[in-house]
């Protein structure tokens, strides 16, 4: 695969191996993966089929054993703590299963502290109020996690995935803790926000229904893409 | 944002959030009550010694500042004193313990009020026997006795002939002959006052005594006030050091518990942090300021508390114990208990800074 090929996830004959004890243990075993700017992905596989991990590397969460990935033009193998702590900041954004919104805040001040984390610190843009708008939640900024709903939150925590403009919107699971109705409705605002703002997703589900709304669907298992 | 950030983990935790702040306000208040409780005394103690009026003060060869356990000098150096050139007036007292830090003076009362002015009597007055005690409002108000009445000390019964205002040298007086008598001290006296005619010849005087009593610390009584202070007492100096240093470590203990605590409270959320792109430093920061936002909080603790110690002692030993409020020492113990705060914070803070994010992002 070419590096001037316009990917903006590219990856060639990844491996990670955890220790656990005295143990190695491969979690994945030669993944090669390319994603287009502006493609909506599912990674789809049962558990222990290395999504996660693949996930994680991807997202700069933790480091590759061995092969070759970039990610919006950064080699991932060659930055350490530090460079992968600045793509989180910069190029790519979360969205969990269990949402992880800090209880503390207020919805509004979730968004806030990511953008202030992402050092922004201009008021909020056009585009992101439209944002709030499409999501649904403008009128539930000033309420805790723990006064909104699962589907409030989740979109809450969209906003907050693609406030700072990452190049990459990286869900796992996004539909894992929600009624089918709240699915639905996070699963077609993922799919606007790749369609109406061309906002780059990949996806980890193991539901076939949810992994339908992206435009491409990756198997996985026992730690290698078969499909 | 940060601040924000801290704020409500502050307040999402009230319980722990208060109680760090008392703990932390606890070694402020043992620094601010210790170094308090210092000068309020020895500031007493030269409020005192210049109610008596006179210019020069003679002491035993040996006695520091604060003590006069004994009587070591003869009576008979108050005739020899008195026939000084500019000497006026010279009185002889005698001092002795009766607790921990009260002391009973002996004095001739008619050579006294001569040279102090006399006791301003709230009740009762002077001494009519051998018997009578004249005690200080605050003693009286400590002992719960009034004028007419009577207390127990040195082992036997005392009437109490007169209650007069605090400041003149003793808070509990007696007549000079029958503490002598009592103690097997008679003919001795444990400090002389001299009363000069005139300010500008004191230190002639005092030239003059120098040269014939050696070893003698005879000092104008503007000297010996000035000097009773916290400096020139180099025990009380290091008691106060030593109590500085356990504040330190009761900062740092208190601190480094409630944040270590905070920080395993809080995996999860420092996991989110961390997938949102913060740094180490970031990370690190919040945790330091939320211990300094806490160590001000124990410190402004601590001096309101100072206040509370003080009204303690003035409700219930106001004879025993005299607090003053030192606000001058007010940053300095908030610098401390920052320091223990800031010290106790970090081991957790950087613990918390090296997180694994996909570590902290599972923890339930």
């Amino acid at each position: 695969m070419s590096k001037s090929s316009g990917s903006i996830i590219e990856i060639q004959g990844l491996r990670k191996v955890f220790r656990v004890g005295k143990v190695d243990v491969e979690a994945l075993r030669g993944i090669d993966l390319d994603v287009e700017p502006g493609e909506f992905l599912a990674i789809v596989g049962p558990s222990g089929s290395g999504k996660s991990t693949l996930f994680h590397i991807i997202g700069g969460l933790t480091p590759p054993t061995a092969g070759a990935v970039r990610v919006a033009n950064q080699d991932l193998t060659a930055l350490g703590d530090a460079g992968r702590t600045r793509l989180r900041k910069t190029t790519v954004g979360f969205v969990f299963q269990k949402f992880n919104l800090l209880p503390i805040l207020t919805a509004g001040d979730n968004i806030a502290l990511a953008r202030h984390i992402g050092g922004n610190r201009d008021g909020e843009s056009d585009r992101f109020r439209e944002v709030l708008e499409l999501l649904g939640i403008s009128e539930r900024l000033k309420h805790k996690p723990s006064e909104l709903s699962g589907g409030e939150q989740q979109r809450v925590a969209i906003a907050r995935g693609i406030v700072n403009h990452p190049a990459i919107l990286l869900a796992d699971e996004p539909t894992g803790n929600l009624d089918s109705q709240n699915s639905q409705t996070v699963l077609a605002l993922l799919r606007d926000l790749n369609e109406r703002m061309g906002q780059t997703i990949l996806m980890i589900t193991h539901n076939p229904e949810a992994a339908a709304y992206a435009h491409r669907i990756v198997n996985m298992r026992d730690g290698r893409i078969v499909s | 944002m940060i601040l924000k950030l801290v704020f409500e983990n502050l307040k999402h935790r009230p319980l722990r959030t208060g109680l760090s702040v008392f703990l932390i306000g606890i070694p402020v208040t043992l620094m601010l009550t210790l170094v308090g409780l210092s000068q309020g005394m020895l500031a007493d103690s030269a409020r005192r010694a210049r109610g008596v009026g006179a210019d020069i003060a003679v002491r035993p060869p040996g006695t520091s500042l604060i003590s006069l356990s004994t009587a070591p000098m003869s009576q008979k150096l108050l005739d020899k004193l008195r026939a000084e050139p500019h000497v006026t007036l010279a009185t002889g007292t005698m001092v002795h313990p009766v607790a921990a830090v009260t002391m009973v003076t002996g004095v001739d009362l008619d050579e006294f009020n001569k040279m102090s002015g006399g006791f301003k009597f709230i009740g009762g007055g002077p001494f009519q026997g051998p018997e009578d005690v004249i005690l200080d409002e605050f003693y009286a108000r400590q002992r719960g006795v009034k004028a007419g009445g009577t207390i127990e000390m040195l082992n036997r019964k005392w009437r109490v002939c007169g209650v007069a205002e605090p400041g003149k040298l003793a808070r509990i007086v007696l007549p000079l002959a029958t503490l002598q008598d009592l103690t097997g001290n008679s003919g001795k006296l444990s400090q002389i006052f001299l009363k000069v005619d005139s300010p500008a010849n004191v230190e002639t005087v005092i030239a003059s005594l120098r040269a014939q009593l050696e070893g003698y610390p005879i000092y104008s009584m503007e000297e010996f006030t000035s000097l009773i202070s916290v400096n020139n007492l180099p025990e009380l100096r290091t008691f106060i050091q030593v109590m500085t240093v356990v504040s330190v470590i009761i900062g740092f203990a208190v601190v480094f518990l409630s944040m270590y605590t905070a920080v395993l409270q809080r995996t999860r959320e420092i996991g989110i942090l961390k997938s949102l792109g913060a740094s180490q430093s970031y990370v690190l920061l919040i945790i330091l300021i939320e211990a300094l936002l806490l160590s001000l909080a124990g410190s402004f603790a601590g001096i309101g508390l100072s206040y509370g110690s003080r009204w303690l002692m003035m409700k219930l030993i106001p004879a025993s114990l005299t607090q003053a409020i030192v606000p001058e020492w007010w940053p300095i113990a908030g610098f401390i208990a920052m320091t223990g705060a800031v010290l106790g914070a970090l081991y957790p803070a950087f613990s918390a800074a090296r997180q694994d994010p996909i570590e902290a992002l599972a923890y339930e």
